[in-house]
C-alpha cells in the first residue's frame, strides 16, 4: 500500500464533499434521483436563482415567522408509476410524504394543499379512488385539504396524473431540530425494515419479471415524531429516508453535521423478500426508498428510552438503533460489515430505479 | 436453507481468515480476481482489510463493461440516435462515457433508450412494437453470450425482422493470456471467474498452470467462497501443486454448459481481432453474429462510424485492468474520474475496480 498517496486521495474526498458542481446542459433522470446529481442541480441552479438563506438551509422544510407563532412549510411533487401499487397508491403517498416531511421538522399539521395535473383520457374511477384514498390518509391523520388546483393536459403531455402537496404547520413543543447539531457519539435508530417501498414499486411494475410478496411502508410517521419530542427534550434531528434511502439520509447528515456515522450492518432492519429482490437485481437495501419510516438522531444518553418509544408505536415495533455519530473520519458514512469489514456507504451516484414517488 | 446467508457467516470467515494467515508467510502475495464480480463482493463486504498485509488482490479485467473502448460506446450512441431506433442495454452500460457523451445523455437528448435485464426483454419489445426497429448492445462474457444466443435464435424462429443485435460480446481466456503475457506483471495465482466457468468449464483455464506455472481456482461470489478460493490457493503453494481448482462446486461442472457453447457456436464465431479498453487489440478475443444471422446483425443493417477512439491521456484504465497500478494510483481516480462524471470505463460499472474502490473505499487504516 502506497499509504501517503491513499491518504492524499482521501483528503481531496473530504475537501471536495458537500461541493457539487452542475456539469450538465440538459436534465437527465439521474437530477430526479434524490442522490449526487439531484444535489447538483439544486445546488448549482435552484439555489443561485432563488438565493435566499431559508432556501440555501436545504432542509425538507422551510421555518416561517408570524407574530411569534413558528410555522413550517414544505411542498413535494409525486410522478410515481404505477399509480396504484401494493400498500398504497399516488393519492395516500402524497399525503403521507407531505405530513412525514412536518412531523421530521417537529411540526403539528395544521392543513394541506393538493394540485392535480390530470392526462386527456384519464378514468374518473381512477382519479376518485385516489382522491378517496388521500382522504382516508388524511382523516386517519387529522388533518384536511383545504385547498387545491386542477389542470388537464393533452394526451401523452403527462402520465395519467402528476400530484402535488403542500403543508403548513406549526411548531407546538419548542426543540432545535437540525442536522448541524449531531455530535459525535450520538446513536441513530430507525423505525423498521429498509427498502420496502422501493422494492415494492419494482415488483409492480412487473417489468423485472419478479413476483414480489412486499408491501410499500406508505404510512405517516407523525405520531413516533410526536412522542420522540414530547419526552426526549434532546433528540438532534429526525429525517425520512426517502429517495436515494437510508444511506443518503445518512450521508446528509454526516455532511452537515461533519461527523462520521458508522452503521453495524447486522443491526439494519430488512425484510428477507426485500434482501432477496435486493441481491437478484444488485442493489443494496440501505439505497432503496422508504416512505414509511423515521430515521432519529440522540445523544446516547436516551438512545434505549427512544428505542422503547418507537417499538411501542404500532409503526415501529421493528425499530432498532443501527448507527452510531463518530468524529472521524469526517463527514464519512461508512458500513461495519457483518464479517468485520469496512466499507464506504457514500451519496447515491446516477438514477438507480425510475420514478418511485 | 436461505442460501445467501450460509455464505455470509462471521463465524466460519474468521475460521477461514485464520486457516489463510497461519499458511501465508511472510513473502508479499499477489492474487488476481478475474472477474469484476468478485471484485465488487470483496470490496462491499471489506474483504481486502481483513486479508493479511503480504496479501496483495489484484482486479482483473472481467468487467465486460470496462473492457468496451470507447470507439465502440460511439458506434452505440450513433445507432441510438437513428430516428425511430428503441436502443435497449443492460443498465450499466448506460453512463459509460465515449468520446462524444454517453447512452445517458443520448437518451436525455432524444434517443429511445431503454434498460433492460435480459435480451428476451428487448425480444418482448420488438414483438410488442412490430413498427419501430428494437436494437439490443450485446455485451458480456461467456456469462450472457448463450443470453443474445437464445434470444437471435428465438427473433429467427418467429421470423422478427425489426430486432438486430449490436455484438460485443468478448472471451475472457485471451484476456487472461494476454495480462499472463504482459512483462510488468508479477502474479501469484488467479481467482478464476465462477459464472463464466459455469458455462465454458475448467479445461480452458489448464494452460495457466501448465505454461505459466500459476495456480487457478475458481470461486463463487459470496465471501466465504472467495476466502475458500485464497486458501486452496495458499494449499496449493504449500503442498508444491499447481492445478486448476473448482471451489464453486455448487454451480459450476468441470465440463461446463454444452448446451450454452452449442447456442453459442451456433450463432456466433470469433472475430480476427477486438480492441479492448486499456489492454488494446486482442486475436481471437470477442465473438460476431455468423454471416447466416446478417439480418439480425445491428453491425451490417446500421452504418456506423467505427472510428477507433483513444483513451483520454489522464486515464490510465488499463493499468488497472492489467493489475499494474491499483486504483487510487491512477493519476484522476477520486479528483477528476468519479462516479457521477466518469472519465475512465472501471469507474462505471460498479464491478469496475475504480467504481468499487471509490465507493466502498479502503477504510482500514482511517477507521
Amino acid at each position: 500500500m502506497n499509504e501517503p498517496l491513499l491518504e492524499r486521495i482521501e483528503r481531496v474526498r473530504q475537501a471536495q464533499r458537500g461541493k457539487y458542481y452542475l456539469n450538465d446542459t440538459v436534465v437527465s433522470m439521474a437530477h430526479g434521483s434524490g442522490g449526487k446529481s439531484s444535489q447538483a442541480l439544486i445546488e448549482g441552479l435552484v439555489v443561485p436563482a432563488l438565493h435566499n438563506p431559508e432556501l440555501a438551509r436545504l432542509e425538507d422544510c422551510a421555518r416561517l415567522q408570524a407574530g411569534g407563532q413558528r410555522l413550517v412549510v414544505t411542498t413535494d411533487s409525486y410522478v410515481i408509476d404505477p399509480i396504484f401499487f401494493p400498500g398504497g397508491d399516488i393519492g395516500s403517498l402524497a399525503v403521507h410524504g407531505t405530513l412525514n416531511d412536518l412531523a421530521t421538522s417537529g411540526a403539528e399539521p395544521l392543513g394541506l394543499t393538493l394540485a392535480m395535473i390530470l392526462e386527456e383520457g384519464f378514468p374518473l374511477d381512477s382519479l376518485r379512488r385516489i382522491l378517496e384514498s388521500a382522504g382516508e390518509a388524511c382523516r386517519r391523520a387529522g388533518v384536511s385539504i383545504v385547498t387545491g388546483d386542477t389542470k388537464v393536459v393533452g394526451r401523452g403531455k403527462c402520465d395519467q396524473i402528476f400530484l402535488t402537496t403542500t403543508g403548513v404547520g406549526w411548531i407546538r413543543v419548542s426543540h432545535q431540530l437540525s442536522m448541524d447539531s449531531v455530535q459525535p457519539g450520538d446513536r441513530i435508530l430507525i423505525s423498521g425494515p429498509v427498502g420496502d417501498h422501493g422494492v415494492a414499486i419494482m415488483g409492480a411494475r412487473g417489468d423485472m419479471g419478479l413476483e414480489l410478496d412486499v408491501l410499500s411502508d406508505s404510512a405517516p410517521v407523525s405520531s413516533m415524531a410526536r412522542r420522540l419530542l414530547e419526552e426526549i427534550a434532546s433528540v438532534r434531528c429526525l429525517k425520512d429516508p426517502t429517495r436515494g434511502g437510508v444511506a443518503t439520509a445518512l450521508n446528509e447528515i454526516a455532511q452537515k453535521s461533519g461527523c462520521a456515522i458508522a452503521v453495524e450492518e447486522g443491526q439494519v432492519p430488512v425484510r428477507a423478500e426485500v434482501r432477496g429482490a435486493c441481491e437478484l437485481l444488485g442493489l443494496d437495501p440501505l439505497y432503496v426508498a422508504n416512505e414509511g419510516r423515521l430515521l432519529a438522531v440522540v445523544p446516547e444518553a436516551f438512545a434505549q428510552q427512544a428505542l422503547e418509544i418507537l417499538q411501542a408505536d404500532e409503526a415501529g415495533r421493528e425499530a432498532r438503533i443501527f448507527a452510531t455519530a463518530l468524529a472521524e473520519p469526517v463527514g464519512t458514512v461508512y458500513l461495519r460489515t457483518s464479517l468485520g469489514g469496512t466499507r464506504v456507504l457514500d451519496m447515491l451516484a446516477g438514477a438507480p430505479l425510475p420514478r418511485i414517488c | 436453507m436461505k442460501w445467501i446467508e450460509e455464505f455470509r457467516d462471521p463465524a466460519l470467515a474468521r475460521s477461514l481468515l485464520h486457516q489463510i494467515e497461519r499458511r501465508v508467510g511472510s513473502r508479499p502475495l499477489k492474487f488476481m480476481e478475474v472477474c469484476g464480480g468478485h471484485t465488487h463482493a470483496i470490496y462491499r463486504h471489506g474483504l481486502e482489510q481483513l486479508l493479511p498485509d503480504v496479501m496483495d488482490l489484484v482486479h482483473g479485467p472481467g468487467c465486460p463493461v470496462c473492457v468496451i473502448p470507447m470507439g465502440r460506446v460511439d458506434d452505440a450512441i450513433a445507432i441510438a440516435r437513428q430516428s425511430g431506433v428503441i436502443f435497449t442495454s443492460y443498465g450499466d452500460m448506460l453512463a459509460v462515457p465515449g468520446s462524444r457523451g454517453s447512452l445517458l445523455s443520448a437518451k436525455a437528448e432524444g434517443a429511445d433508450v431503454r434498460v433492460v435485464y435480459s435480451p428476451l426483454d428487448a425480444l418482448r419489445i420488438a414483438r410488442n412494437q412490430p413498427d419501430r426497429p428494437v436494437v439490443f448492445l450485446a455485451i458480456g462474457f461467456e456469462t450472457t453470450a448463450p443470453a443474445t444466443a437464445i434470444a437471435l435464435l428465438e427473433a429467427r424462429r418467429l421470423g422478427l425482422k425489426n430486432l438486430s443485435f449490436f455484438c460485443n460480446h468478448v472471451t475472457i481466456i485471451p484476456a487472461v493470456k494476454a495480462i499472463l503475457d504482459s512483462p510488468e506483471l508479477s502474479l501469484d495465482g488467479f481467482i478464476g471467474p465462477g459464472h463464466v466457468t459455469t458455462v465454458i468449464g475448467l479445461r480452458p483455464f489448464e494452460f495457466i498452470p501448465q505454461r505459466y506455472a500459476r495456480p487457478v481456482v475458481v470461486a463463487g461470489f459470496e465471501p466465504l467462497d472467495i476466502l475458500q478460493a485464497i486458501l486452496m490457493l495458499l494449499e496449493q503453494r504449500e503442498q508444491g501443486r499447481c492445478e486448476v481448482e473448482n471451489q464453486y462446486g455448487r454451480v459450476v461442472r468441470s465440463e461446463g454448459n454444452p448446451r450454452a457453447l452449442e447456442v453459442m457456436a451456433e450463432t456466433m464465431e470469433l472475430r480476427p481481432f477486438f480492441e479492448w479498453r486499456g489492454l488494446g487489440f486482442i486475436n481471437h478475443s470477442a465473438l460476431r453474429l455468423r454471416p447466416e444471422f446478417a439480418d439480425w446483425d445491428a453491425e451490417k443493417l446500421y452504418s456506423i462510424p467505427g472510428v477507433q477512439v483513444a483513451d483520454p491521456k489522464a486515464c490510465q484504465c488499463g493499468e488497472v485492468l492489467k493489475g499494474v497500478l491499483k486504483p487510487y494510483q491512477c493519476k484522476v481516480f477520486g479528483t477528476a474520474c468519479k462516479p457521477e462524471t466518469p472519465i475512465g470505463t472501471c469507474m462505471v460499472s460498479p464491478e469496475g475496480a475504480c467504481a468499487a474502490y471509490y465507493s466502498y473505499g479502503r477504510l482500514g487504516k482511517l477507521v
